[in-house]
């Protein structure tokens, strides 16, 4: 196949959502069935063509890359001449991140025809769905880091969108904003790095970058500099792929529709922040990629605490997400790339599954709590479930082996990826002595299994929490039932590897070799010369551990939620502090509104407090001056006063009313006092 | 009659100083009228000023035709605002049964 | 003291001497009318600097167009004799200081910057190079003026077109006609029956 057919078919499954969502977005309601056949058609063709662009890319020895200038600009002070480009860039790892994406998005377009059948906002979904799939299939071809900016920002927006698809509900609507907000953070952070870069190489080109970094050309001459650009592009993928201290917008996020969380918050654009970092991967310095590393195991030690404790079962899920994304992350900081991104793809089978299975069994819930006239029992409690075995048998063992694989039991394709990152941080130790790291990794892997069989248990397993009610509950149909099927398939090793003990002889590991550093050598990581051969040392000992930790995890759920041979409440009783620090999430929220929110609130009463008295002084002086110079005081007084008009209103009830007459509401008066502060900035310049 | 230099040869300075008359008396017009066409033909003097600037320098400075061009687009979107502006002095005149701009203070609340 | 002065200062005293008067004028007729030779003025001076088609222009559109619209405008809003043509000046005094150092400050600017000056070519038709211009390097406003005149037009009619009786307290008509309830609003609120019941599930 020639290179410009890839590139066409390429252009092509990127353009094909965004049709979809153009065309559902203005003519959606009119369609038959809502246009839900053309979103979920488009999409289906993306993903056959994404195959069609993986065999090919996977037959043929070198990258493809093609670029088309979009903006030129001249003289630019300190840069010079700036070339602004299109481009894609279809590698092993886009092409493969490519169906991943393609692939979930189809299955969960499937899902999404059964679950929000009778929406008010069908068609709607659906074009939001089909947007998001077409943002991020752009960040995963682009060639350059504009563009990935470009389409990291519109991957925000239509989170955004999705997350408050219910936005008549206060939660959802306030979790969108909460999303949207926390990943401005990072992005702000990211955007200084892409800019720390381009002020320097005045290209936002990956290829162009990396061998300008690696013919030692250096930003701004010291390699301070390319650590910091680093980190700072890291900061996007904190943001992006919730990862400790920005972790706290995914659990909130799961207020969108249950597909929605499976694509977006479990699957793909959590994700982005892991291909992020794979992408750039070559940039990192040692210090950089440690700092990636550090923040990855915190992550995931962090959130998989906290989830252990939870009841609500998309917000367990969530939590693991975090704990997953964490792992991910401490896999590239440690320098096991291909580990960590075949954990990406397939976690992004069994996560996107065990969201799908939690969409079934909470429309199941949902239908039979609908049938009862219930509407006060919380449908996602899994203290309100148990026993659904019997009644949801498909939906039961599909879970099962989601279970499974992200336990790390063999013969799923999550102990593959898992197994790999875990004598990736091993044998990052025993080269450089960061303990710290595989203590994390081993400990996370028993927590996971524990959580995720308590998940299990408690939602299928026991006796039904209301026997009535799970007579109602019936297995869902099949549109949502045969997307499940597909995924449990997925998350058996036999597609990733044809050897169940080991993943570094298959296809995908094969596929994705890690990129030589550029970094200059005084500065990139010194582990990394020996660090398969390492792994190699290390692995079969991580292997038959990780073994008995997933199996030791497993066995401790099983003791506790089914057999009750230990009391979960004694156990919690004497863990005490922290049982109640996990149960909160380790009180996250409340520092961010202790440190921020009030903070914030507490500079506006300060200034709140400044204002009033300068005012007063003005309104005081105000007899003195003209007319015109007391209005403008008026003004600016009602301006800052504007927010803070509830905190003044017991203290100031005489001089409140008197600015009140003074701010008169007409235009006019607006515009002399625009035209005021223009002559006074006029004058300000004229006599520097 | 003779007439000092300055005067005699009216250059790019001339222009820009009616301009400037023209750029202040329709500030005057949108600041102290009070009827809210007369404020729209402020509007018109004050996008008339700037043309005048830019046709100006497009004949003394370096902005060739491209002066010529934006002046075209500024007559052009001038006529647009002139059209919306008086649709909604009409819809103004309809609900409050006057033009008068003070008595328009919906702004205050 | 050539022609091209001679013309220049007629010109100028017509253009400042009407807006003056369109400013302070009482009577609002008389305002749009000064505003017409302001307006002729000003294409006067276009075609002195030698933009011919900015100056036909000027006079199409403005004194064609715009003034007719800005007439009509003044002839729907009065309550129809001339006493009630005269308008309200405010604060005139205050203003017109504030106005006048605005000018004295833009004037002094202008004044006193060194203007890099471009030497004076020949005036010769500019037309087709505007024309030029227009489907090159300008296509995209060009296109995006049409779109906006287009929406322009729409907009204008359906605003103007949404009549509804003055709630005028002092219009000597009589009572006002009660119109009836316009049917926009009440077709407008959202099918929230189903709405409430599918967002309980997440």
């Amino acid at each position: 196949m020639g290179l410009d057919t890839l590139i066409l078919l390429s252009l092509i499954v990127l353009f094909l959502p965004l049709a979809g969502f153009a065309v559902l977005v203005f003519f959606g309601k009119r369609l038959p069935r809502q246009g839900d056949w053309l979103a979920t058609g488009l999409v289906t063709v993306s993903l056959l063509l994404s195959l069609v662009i993986l065999f090919a890319r996977l037959t043929s020895p070198e990258s493809v890359t093609a670029g088309w200038t979009w903006a030129q600009f001249g003289g630019i002070p300190g840069i010079g001449e700036v070339t602004v480009e299109l481009g894609i860039l279809i590698d092993n790892l886009s092409a493969i991140m490519l169906v991943v994406v393609a692939l979930i998005s189809t299955l969960v377009h499937f899902f999404s025809m059964g679950y929000l059948e009778g929406d008010v906002r069908y068609s709607r979904y659906f074009a939001y769905l089909g947007f998001f799939t077409f943002s991020m299939i752009g960040i995963v071809l682009t060639h350059n880091l504009l563009m990935m900016y470009i389409f990291w920002e519109l991957v925000g927006l239509s989170s955004y969108l999705l997350i408050g698809h219910w936005y008549e509900k206060k939660s959802a609507s306030n979790a969108a904003m909460k999303a949207f907000i926390v990943n401005r953070i990072g992005d702000a952070g990211m955007f200084i790095g892409i800019m720390i870069i381009f002020v320097h190489f005045a290209t936002f080109s990956f290829d162009a970058i990396f061998s300008a970094v690696a013919a030692g050309n250096l930003p701004f001459e010291s390699q301070a500099w390319l650590t910091a650009a680093g980190v700072l592009i890291f900061c996007g993928a904190i943001g992006k792929s919730a990862q400790f201290p920005l972790h706290v917008w995914l659990p909130d996020a799961m207020e969108g529709p249950t597909p929605v969380s499976a694509l977006i918050h479990a699957a793909t654009m959590v994700a982005a922040g892991v291909f992020l970092v794979a992408r750039m991967f070559p940039l990192f310095t040692a210090d950089a990629l440690l700092v990636i590393a550090y923040v990855g195991a915190a992550t995931a030690l962090l959130a998989a605490t906290i989830a252990i404790t939870q009841y609500d079962i998309k917000k367990v899920l969530a939590w693991s997400t975090i704990s997953q994304l964490g792992y991910m992350i401490l896999a590239l900081g440690v320098g096991a790339y291909a580990a960590g991104f075949m954990h990406l793809v397939t976690h992004a089978a069994f996560k996107a599954g065990l969201f799908l299975g939690s969409g079934a069994v909470i429309y199941a819930m949902h239908a039979a709590l609908h049938k009862q006239h219930d509407h006060d029992t919380d449908a996602q409690d899994i203290r309100n479930m148990g026993g659904l075995r019997s009644r949801m048998p498909v939906t039961y063992w599909t879970f099962l082996i989601f279970t499974l694989a992200i336990s790390g039991i063999p013969l799923t394709s999550g102990f593959l990826s898992k197994d790999e990152i875990l004598a990736g941080t091993l044998a990052f130790s025993t080269l450089n002595g960061h303990w710290l790291l595989p203590l994390i990794a081993f400990g996370v892997a028993g927590m996971t299994a524990f959580y995720m069989f308590r998940l299990l248990i408690l939602t299928f397993h026991g006796k039904p929490a209301d026997s009535k009610r799970l007579s109602m509950i019936r297995e869902v149909p099949g549109v949502m039932a045969i997307p499940l099927i597909i995924l449990a398939a997925l998350s058996t090793f036999i597609f990733y590897s044809f050897n169940p003990l080991g993943a570094s002889s298959g296809w995908l590991f094969q596929a994705l070799a890690r990129p030589a550093s550029v970094v200059p050598e005084a500065f990139a990581p010194a582990t990394w010369p020996v660090f398969y051969e390492a792994i190699s040392r290390v692995h079969t000992p991580v292997m038959i551990l990780s073994i008995i930790i997933a199996v030791a995890g497993v066995a401790f759920a099983w003791l506790v939620y089914e057999r009750r041979s230990v009391s979960a409440d004694k156990m919690a009783g004497v863990m005490g502090p922290l049982y109640r620090g996990s149960r909160n999430k380790w009180y996250f929220d409340e520092m961010y509104e202790a440190v921020f929110v009030n903070g914030t609130l507490a500079l506006t009463r300060i200034s709140n407090w400044f204002d009033f008295n300068v005012i007063d002084g003005i309104v005081n002086g105000a007899g003195t001056v003209t007319r015109g110079v007391s209005k403008i005081s008026g003004w600016i007084d009602n301006v800052f006063i504007d927010g803070l008009v509830n905190f003044l209103a017991n203290i100031t009830g005489s001089i409140g009313m008197r600015m009140r007459k003074i701010q008169t509401g007409s235009v006019q008066n607006y515009l002399v006092f625009g035209v005021f502060g223009f002559l006074i900035i006029t004058i300000v310049l004229l006599s520097i | 009659m003779v007439l000092p230099e300055w005067l005699a040869e009216p250059g790019l300075n001339h222009f820009l100083v009616v301009s400037a008359v023209l750029f202040s008396l329709g500030l005057l017009a949108v600041i102290s009228r009070r009827n809210i066409i007369l404020v729209l033909m402020g509007i018109e003097l004050i996008l008339n000023a700037a043309n005048l600037n830019f046709v100006a320098f497009s004949r003394y400075g370096s902005l060739s035709l491209d002066g010529h061009m934006i002046a075209l687009f500024v007559i052009i979107i001038a006529a647009a605002e002139a059209a919306v502006a008086l649709a909604i002095a009409l819809n103004i005149y309809n609900r409050f049964g006057s033009v008068d701009v003070e008595l328009i203070s919906e702004l205050k609340e | 003291m050539d022609l091209f002065a001679v013309v220049f200062y007629l010109f100028a005293i017509l253009i400042i001497g009407s807006a003056t008067l369109m400013v302070f004028s009482k009577n609002i007729v008389h305002s749009a009318f000064a505003l017409m030779f302001t307006l002729g003025g000003l294409a006067v001076f276009y075609a002195l600097l030698y933009a011919g088609f900015v100056a036909v222009t000027q006079l199409l559109v403005y004194v064609g167009g715009i003034l007719v619209l800005i007439l009509f405008g003044v002839m729907l809003t009065t309550q129809g004799y001339f006493e009630k043509v005269k308008t309200r000046t405010v604060n005139l005094v205050p203003a017109t200081i504030f106005t006048a150092i605005v000018g004295v400050l833009l004037i002094s600017v202008f004044v006193s910057t060194d203007w890099t000056l471009a030497p004076l070519r020949d005036g010769e038709s500019t037309m087709t190079a505007l024309g030029e211009l227009l489907m090159t390097d300008f296509m995209l406003p060009f296109q995006v003026a049409g779109v906006l005149l287009l929406l322009a037009m729409i907009g204008a009619v359906l605003m103007a077109s949404r009549t509804r009786t003055p709630k005028s307290p002092g219009s000597s008509y009589g009572s006002p006609v009660s119109s009836p309830d316009s049917p926009d609003s009440s077709s407008q609120s959202p099918d929230s029956s189903s709405a409430g019941e599918e967002s309980h599930k997440t």
